[in-house]
């Protein structure tokens, strides 16, 4: 059975038209294509956020969104994990209160993750009192991963987590996500515009161009794809 | 000047005093009956959008522009006891409205509302929406993230809100007068400012300068609060 199933149609006031289908079955699963081809569209479709005109996601054997039958599972109970662009972690709360606000909320009978584990493997211990707005750039990154890492989600997100980051910064944040796909094993949508993460991380390749899928690509062929990406 | 003051204050009499401590608790209530309306019709206003909003917002602002004794008369024309829900009220909790206490706080929730509105819709329009939907996807429900994370980031201008609100009332007059009366019990500060003035006497004269002190120390104290908190919220915006 595929991890992921998603083929959603939405078009936007803008004029953009989403028409997107694609099965991830492997475990990291990368979503490339330039600016504007619809990879954050199709992370907000698939976490409940954005609702399409048509289309049916399917994570496992759980249906999210069926637009024939009229499906559509409220954001909360998708138990899908979003780590934003710009990490949009809670201004208000403490490092220690964002990671726990998905953990607090996680529902009964979903596998807990161990909350000290977390701090120790993204190397949050020493900032658990601290407010976002003191943190760097790769600081406030390690922090939403761990967030959305202890809301026990089946499927983890992850939107351009270190495109505002420098060269050096970003390889070391790309160390913390390697050892966090590692350590849990969450079935993963990995956006970028990268190369290089794609080949370090993702075991399968979905290409957009324009709001389509020109093609999927997996294994050792996922680096000689015809898109001039 | 300040040695003034104190003189003029012990010239107040109890129903001077009264008068202050029915201000402040109308002024409170109003607040506290509009404040549910308030945050949710803020919030509905900065984040969705609809058929009708301008409208919408167009009667919300009316009591900002129309005279206050307008306002008050379309009150009783509604609340009192042969209106639509005045008599509607009366004939099935024998409720009275018009000419009570009870109209002297609708009086003042319904002029302070505008302004407990603006402030609210200002204070969740500055608040990335996308916190809201970061929430959401943490497995918080809609009402959830709206107490855990909207409404504490918009706390400084939501309490602005408040403190104008309550200041608004504390001043008013026009709505007060024609909906509640002029009556013991609906005798707000402003009210008794206006009939103490209209008293031929030198006594008279002063306890009005002693209520228009008290007022105008409430005002300020009112407003002080309010510009702080809106000024918080701006430098935590910009943090």
């Amino acid at each position: 059975m595929s991890l992921l199933e998603f083929h959603c149609h939405m078009t936007y006031p803008s004029g953009f038209r989403l028409d997107a289908a694609f099965v991830m079955n492997q475990a990291v699963t990368a979503i490339c294509g330039p600016s504007g081809s619809g990879k954050t569209s199709i992370l907000s479709i698939i976490a409940g956020l954005r609702r399409p005109e048509k289309g049916k996601v399917q994570l496992g054997k759980r249906l999210l969104e069926d637009g024939t039958t009229g499906v559509h599972l409220a954001a909360e109970a998708r138990r899908i994990g979003y780590v934003f662009q710009d990490h949009l972690l809670f201004p208000h709360l403490s490092v220690a209160g964002n990671l726990l606000y998905g953990w607090k909320r996680r529902p009964a009978g979903a596998t807990a993750i161990d909350y000290r584990r977390v701090g120790e493997v993204l190397e949050l211990r020493d900032m658990l009192d601290r407010y976002p707005h003191t943190l760097s750039g790769g600081q406030r990154q390690r922090v939403a991963l761990g967030r959305a890492l202890l809301s026990a989600p089946e499927l983890l997100l992850l939107d351009e987590p270190l495109v505002s980051l420098d060269a050096a910064l970003k390889d070391r944040v790309l160390d913390y996500v390697e050892q966090v796909l590692k350590e849990w094993s969450i079935p993963t949508l990995y956006v970028t515009h990268d190369m290089r993460d794609v080949k370090r991380l993702a075991q399968q390749v979905v290409f957009l161009e324009r709001g389509q899928v020109v093609e999927v690509g997996g294994g050792n062929d996922q680096f000689s794809l015809k898109s001039n990406f | 000047m300040i040695e003034g003051f104190v003189p003029i204050m012990f010239s107040l009499s109890g129903q001077d005093w009264q008068a202050v401590e029915l201000s402040l608790r109308v002024s409170v209530l109003a607040v506290l009956l509009s404040l549910p309306f308030g945050l949710s019709l803020g919030w509905v206003l900065a984040r969705k959008h609809f058929w009708g909003k301008s409208l919408v917002e167009t009667l919300i602002n009316m009591p900002l522009v129309l005279p206050p004794v307008v306002t008050g008369y379309v009150l009783l024309i509604m609340l009192g006891k042969k209106g639509w829900i005045g008599g509607w009220l009366f004939q099935a909790f024998g409720m009275e409205v018009a000419l009570t206490w009870r109209a002297a706080v609708l009086a003042v929730a319904v002029m302070g509302f505008p302004l407990l509105v603006r402030a609210v819709r200002l204070a969740f329009q500055a608040i990335d929406s996308r916190l809201f939907q970061a929430a959401r996807s943490l497995g918080a429900g809609p009402l959830d993230a709206f107490f855990t994370v909207s409404l504490p980031l918009a706390r400084n201008g939501v309490i602005a809100g408040i403190m104008l609100a309550f200041a608004r009332g504390m001043g008013e007059f026009g709505a007060t007068l024609m909906f509640a009366g002029n009556q013991p019990q609906t005798r707000t500060l402003a009210i008794q400012v206006y009939d103490l003035q209209s008293m031929p006497g030198e006594a008279y004269e002063q306890r009005m300068w002693g209520l228009v002190l008290v007022s105008v120390l409430l005002a300020f104290a009112a407003l002080a609060v309010s510009e702080y908190m809106e000024r918080k919220g701006q430098r935590r915006e910009t943090a």
